[in-house]
């Protein structure tokens, strides 16, 4: 029950070239430092308690599932939540808290890929989902309530892009079919994400209001630019990515692979086209129409969730 | 909730080493691993040996290793598709409906090599878990420069994770008390219900976290605390320390070495 899902975005240790995982090292090192920095600026020598206890909120979070159907549940990831609540600095080394304990424990996720993980599950995540609440952050309760829904399945399906870039790029899976495939899982996922952190977001916004105004103020207009501009990258860089030339070419080139490969006596794969997905435009307006029936799949189930909760008011 | 204690208790040798050492040499070991050529199978089974002797030598069940060795392996899915898009020789031809799927030997041989690595990283891993007490680790990760305010953010929150897992828990506790569920599963209500419930749990959960942190803070204000954590543990490098952690370096060397022969 633990580690029911997101397990397909902890990347385990083996999984990524040393180039790879040391290059997100180095982005995410740069991102930490500044979250640390304006962090501390904000929250002063209360941020040791606050984040730790934020992450431990975050670890436990992802305990409460709900069930789905077949025996499949959903339940959060967290990066979306901490970095709407929090802001997105203290968003960012929380879920970097998370990922590291659950490295350093459980070995869910790799130590020297970890760099990776903290891109993917707490930068990136943060980047889009703040950005795009900071530009509804002063607007209506229903709308902000919407915008976040949107972020949080957008940052679910940009986290799972990272990962599947990082992943063919080590050679370790091919972009063509790794790319649409992160994608497909992580839309259902990332499904669940949305609804659960727009619900828990509903019902912090009706118990504790006042909370969610210094979060606004913790990222400049900057974010806005910073989010919205990198879901515009996720948009365009999905199909683009599934139709890049193999990084395993340049694996197998470089282990000599090819040089040993003798004419095949039969059908070879003939220079990358891969079988299961077939004509690569196809499977791009393919991905694009699913896309666009996930996102107002989640827009109806928000207003039906803002409808309902009418009926919910608290009696307080 | 012995599930968060991954540390086995014991006396050995590794247990008593520096754990500067272990953290050093284990990701050393893991670099290593990933460094190796595909399909060197002899390396990877020195590897393999050496961190089954360090387990023994640890005094470690045999099984432990092995078994929670696993957690990482559903990912290898992601990696399945090597077998079927690196150019080699034909191993074997498959249809599917209409169209043809092959499995080439290089694909194979590059697949069984990644899941290996991560495997056997895994393991060395665990090794390091279960032989270093979580707060000795966050101390050599603090000697090794790992920025000071991570770490106590870290241990921190490792301090609070039993405390706050044991509320997310009353919380299930509770919703599983008022609400009937069906016999054969699912949930009552519709699915949209049920994930508004969980989100409501989620944001009390959030609120609980909140004030908790401020009174943890206010209660170590009251008590001195300036943003610095002390520690009793002064870990001194010792002559045993350098020594087994040079053998170990040397056993990673000689690993290297199998693998490019």
């Amino acid at each position: 029950m633990f580690f029911a899902s997101a397990q397909l975005l902890h990347i385990p240790d083996g999984f990524l070239s040393l180039g790879v995982a040391a290059a997100a090292w180095g982005v995410a090192l740069f991102a930490l430092f500044l979250a640390v920095r304006r962090s501390q600026e904000r929250f002063d020598e209360r941020l040791i308690p606050m984040a730790g206890i934020m992450a431990a909120f975050i670890f436990a979070g992802q305990m409460i599932n709900f069930p789905v159907a077949g025996g499949t549940s959903g339940h959060l990831i967290g990066a979306a939540l901490a970095a709407v609540v929090l802001g997105p600095w203290l968003g960012i080394l929380v879920m970097t808290a998370v990922i590291a304990l659950q490295g350093l424990l459980f070995q869910d996720g790799g130590l020297v890929v970890m760099g990776a993980n903290i891109l993917v599950m707490g930068v990136v995540p943060a980047l889009i989902a703040f950005g795009f609440y900071r530009a509804v952050a002063n607007r209506g309760r229903s709308l902000r309530l919407a915008t976040t829904a949107v972020a949080a399945w957008l940052s679910v399906m940009a986290a799972a892009l990272v990962t599947a870039i990082f992943l063919g790029f080590s050679g370790t899976s091919s972009f063509r079919i790794v790319v649409p495939a992160m994608l497909g899982v992580h839309a259902l996922i990332g499904l669940g994400e949305a609804l659960i952190t727009v619900s828990a977001l509903s019902f912090i916004m009706r118990a504790r209001p006042q909370l969610l105004e210094g979060s606004a103020e913790a990222g400049g207009r900057g974010w806005i630019v910073a989010g919205l501009g990198l879901s515009f990258l996720v948009v365009l860089l999905a199909p683009f990515a599934s139709g890049l030339p193999d990084g395993l070419e340049w694996v197998a080139e470089e282990n000599a692979f090819l040089g040993a490969a003798r004419e095949a006596p039969f059908e070879v794969l003939p220079d990358y086209t891969v079988p299961l997905l077939g004509d690569s435009a196809l499977s791009t307006i393919a991905a694009g129409l699913v896309g666009a029936l996930l996102v107002a799949a989640v827009a109806l189930a928000t207003a039906r969730l803002l409808r309902r909760e009418r009926r919910w008011e608290p009696r307080d | 909730m012995e599930i968060f204690d991954r540390y086995q208790q014991g006396e050995s040798v590794i247990h008593q080493l520096d754990p500067r050492v272990k953290v050093v040499v284990t990701l050393l070991f893991i670099v290593s691993t990933v460094l190796l050529p595909d399909g060197a199978w002899r390396a990877f089974l020195a590897a393999w040996v050496l961190v089954l002797g360090g387990a023994a030598l640890a005094r470690l069940p045999l099984g432990l290793v092995v078994r929670r060795s696993f957690v990482a392996l559903p990912f290898a899915l992601a990696a399945v598709t090597v077998v079927f898009t690196l150019p080699g020789e034909t191993v074997a031809v498959w249809d599917i409906g209409s169209r043809q799927v092959t499995v080439s030997d290089a694909g194979l041989v590059r697949f069984g090599s990644i899941v290996i690595r991560s495997w056997v990283s895994v393991q060395m891993a665990i090794l390091l878990t279960a032989t270093t007490t979580f707060p000795d680790l966050m101390h050599a990760l603090r000697h090794l420069r790992v920025p000071g305010i991570l770490i106590a953010i870290i241990g921190f929150m490792y301090r609070y994770l039993f405390v706050l897992v044991d509320e997310a828990g009353r919380l299930l506790r509770a919703r599983a008390a008022r609400s009937a569920r069906p016999a054969g599963g699912g949930g009552g209500g519709a699915v949209l219900w049920r994930a508004r419930v969980a989100g409501s749990m989620v944001g009390q959960l959030f609120l609980r976290s909140l004030e908790r942190s401020e009174r943890v803070y206010n209660a170590m204000a009251a008590r001195g605390y300036r943003g610095q954590l002390l520690t009793m543990n002064p870990h001194v490098m010792e002559r045993c320390d350098w020594l087994m952690g040079a053998g170990a370096l040397g056993a990673i060397a000689v690993v290297q070495v199998i693998g490019w022969l």
